[in-house]
């Protein structure tokens, strides 16, 4: 392989690279439902959520720590809700400890929990398996 | 302690790198025991929670990975590329921006101010002084190699793009910072998967071109880093790098041609599947003749992590599987095996190299027994630990999919897997201590001569 040849391959690459990280961060990613939805609260929530390091223990969309359940969808899911995400946030449990938050401090989480919640599923639980090994949801 | 460290450092930049590695890595996987104890145990150690000894292990993991790396490119520049480095004052100052801020970190998690991002869990101010050590390193880097004569060997480029891309990525995971990335959850998750998948990819390129460079120096064979195949390979692992990073975002509702690109491009890496496998049998004969040197003994088990670890990351790539085995203990296996048994044993491998090579000092027979040892252990226990993490996950991903029990029942019935896990882990501890404390006092003994 002569050196142009290689230089011109690592240029094409990097060039498309650049192309499409510009794709991931305008079109790629403004199909969000939540993004008008995403209020003051919300916004004070999610910088809540990393001051205690949440994602340690913690999954959204199923990434994150494996220490406690994913809640992208905690508000929403059946038998759990926000009096129930608050109980946890207030007293914690043998697993998760209680962080002594202010209340404050809970209801921007809580927003911020509600937020997410609108925005997708996760774990999807009811898909469908394509021929070419994709998915889609049901 | 100060007074010494800068004596050392003045002696040999790579080695005081290696040095400070072995100390990371030691710590990483104390800390990596400690969390594994606190999920298997609830309550076990409150007063310092999983949320602070994750981070730590994570933290720590993750230096010993660059750190070694950068080490021994400092080291082969000069010695053995013919390339004296263009700056000797520079890696000094790489190193103690890399100490002082690695110190400030730790403290932060200690005390529990996060920044809470997952992997750079640290406040974001301290990722200034680390770009500003990597500019460091990637001036003196392309200037020392920029005189180079003649072809680069892959490895050159290797570690180039290495560099390069780390410094990309490692921003691009910042730009959370921004109201525009950080106020939509979709985009925010896209990019730092985005940004972390391609950053792996990086410090690969630098684990992966020191394991050519150790092979031509051992094989005595300058063709494995130049012929036409080697740098074939090389692309192809930069467009996984580049492209292949939405695999691990499946379920995140992005534009479907993100991931059906990465679909696409994940399913490349058959080809470099294929190629191992067809190399398989004249690896093993060649393994046979060599296995008797240390370092070697090290690249051959990378090569055996490096196909298991294909196959798994080729499995999970296919959407059907992955929906199953997102968000379980399957994709930990990944991450652990890929870690401990590719670039741990790469990294392994270049220290052990480069301190026999600097101290002119063949381990003495019982050295040797206890390195040979601790690599038996480490590899026997990483493979338990390894099944132990794929049981526990395929049966949380199909239990999850059933939705029949709730996460804590789950957790439950799969608990046996996660102590089998807990168990292998400390394992592993072990076999580390048992290679890295050779390695350390024989540095200590070169240093302080």
């Amino acid at each position: 392989m002569s050196l142009i040849s290689k230089r011109v391959v690592f240029g094409a690459l990097a060039f498309s690279f650049f192309m499409y990280s510009y794709f991931v961060y305008t079109t790629g990613t403004a199909i969000d439902k939540g993004e008008n939805l995403m209020n003051e609260a919300s916004k004070k929530g999610k910088l809540v959520f990393q001051k205690y390091n949440c994602i340690a223990c913690h999954q959204i969309y199923g990434l994150g720590g494996y220490m406690g359940p994913d809640i992208t969808n905690v508000i929403s899911e059946n038998g759990k809700g926000a009096i129930y995400a608050k109980a946890f946030l207030t007293s914690g449990t043998k697993r998760m400890p209680n962080l002594h938050l202010s209340e404050d401090e809970i209801n921007e989480l809580l927003a911020y929990l509600t937020y997410i919640d609108k925005t997708g599923i996760s774990p999807v639980k009811r898909f469908k398996i394509n021929y070419d090994g994709t998915v889609s949801e049901n | 302690m100060m007074a010494l460290l800068v004596k050392i450092e003045r002696k040999e930049i790579g080695i005081v790198f290696i040095l400070l590695a072995l100390l990371s890595l030691i710590g990483g996987v104390f800390f990596g025991s400690l969390s594994a104890l606190q999920f298997i145990i609830p309550g076990f150690m409150n007063d310092f929670p999983f949320f602070k000894s994750r981070p730590l292990h994570v933290s720590l993991v993750v230096s010993w990975i660059f750190l070694s790396a950068i080490g021994g490119i400092y080291y082969y520049l000069p010695r053995y590329c013919k390339l004296p480095l263009f700056s000797n004052k520079l890696p000094r100052f790489h190193f103690w921006i890399f100490l002082f801020t690695g110190i400030v970190i730790l403290g932060c998690y200690i005390i529990g101010k996060f920044g809470g991002r997952k992997y750079w869990e640290f406040p974001p101010i301290l990722a200034v002084p680390i770009v500003i050590s990597w500019i460091l390193f990637g001036f003196n880097y392309f200037k020392t190699v920029a005189r180079k004569v003649g072809e680069w060997p892959v490895y050159l480029w290797m570690w180039g793009t290495g560099i390069l891309f780390f410094l990309f990525t490692f921003c691009e995971s910042y730009l959370w910072i921004f109201p525009y990335f950080r106020d939509n959850i979709v985009r925010d998750i896209t990019v730092q998967w985005k940004a972390y998948g391609a950053l792996v990819g990086s410090w690969n390129m630098l684990v992966y071109g020191t394991v050519i460079f150790l092979m031509e120096r051992i094989k005595g064979d300058e063709s494995i880093a130049r012929s036409r195949l080697s740098f074939l390979m090389y692309f192809l692992g930069l467009t996984n790098l580049l492209f292949g990073w939405a695999h691990h975002i499946y379920v995140v509702p992005t534009n479907p041609f993100i991931r059906n690109f990465a679909y696409f491009i994940s399913m490349t890496e058959l080809i470099i599947l294929g190629r191992i496998i067809w190399n398989w049998k004249s690896s093993l004969t060649a393994a046979k003749k060599d296995f008797y040197l240390i370092p070697y003994k090290f690249i051959v088990a990378s090569d055996f992590w490096i196909l298991a670890n294909l196959i798994l990351a080729l499995t999970i790539s296919v959407p059907a599987i992955n929906i199953f085995t997102h968000g379980t203990h399957i994709t930990v296996a990944h991450a652990m095996g890929s870690t401990i048994g590719i670039n741990t044993m790469i990294l392994l491998a270049s220290s052990v190299f480069l301190i026999a090579d600097i101290s002119k000092h063949e381990y003495s027979l019982t050295e040797k027994k206890i390195i040979t040892g601790g690599f038996w252990v480490l590899n026997i226990f990483l493979t338990i630990f390894f099944l132990a993490l794929l049981f526990a996950g395929a049966e949380k991903g199909m239990l999850i999919v059933e939705d029949k029990l709730n996460f804590q029942e789950i957790m439950q019935h799969i608990s046996p897997y996660l102590t089998l896990f807990t168990l292998a882990g400390l394992g592993i501890f072990v076999g580390i201590l048992l290679i890295a404390i050779p390695s350390i006092k024989t540095i200590n003994k070169y240093l302080l001569q």
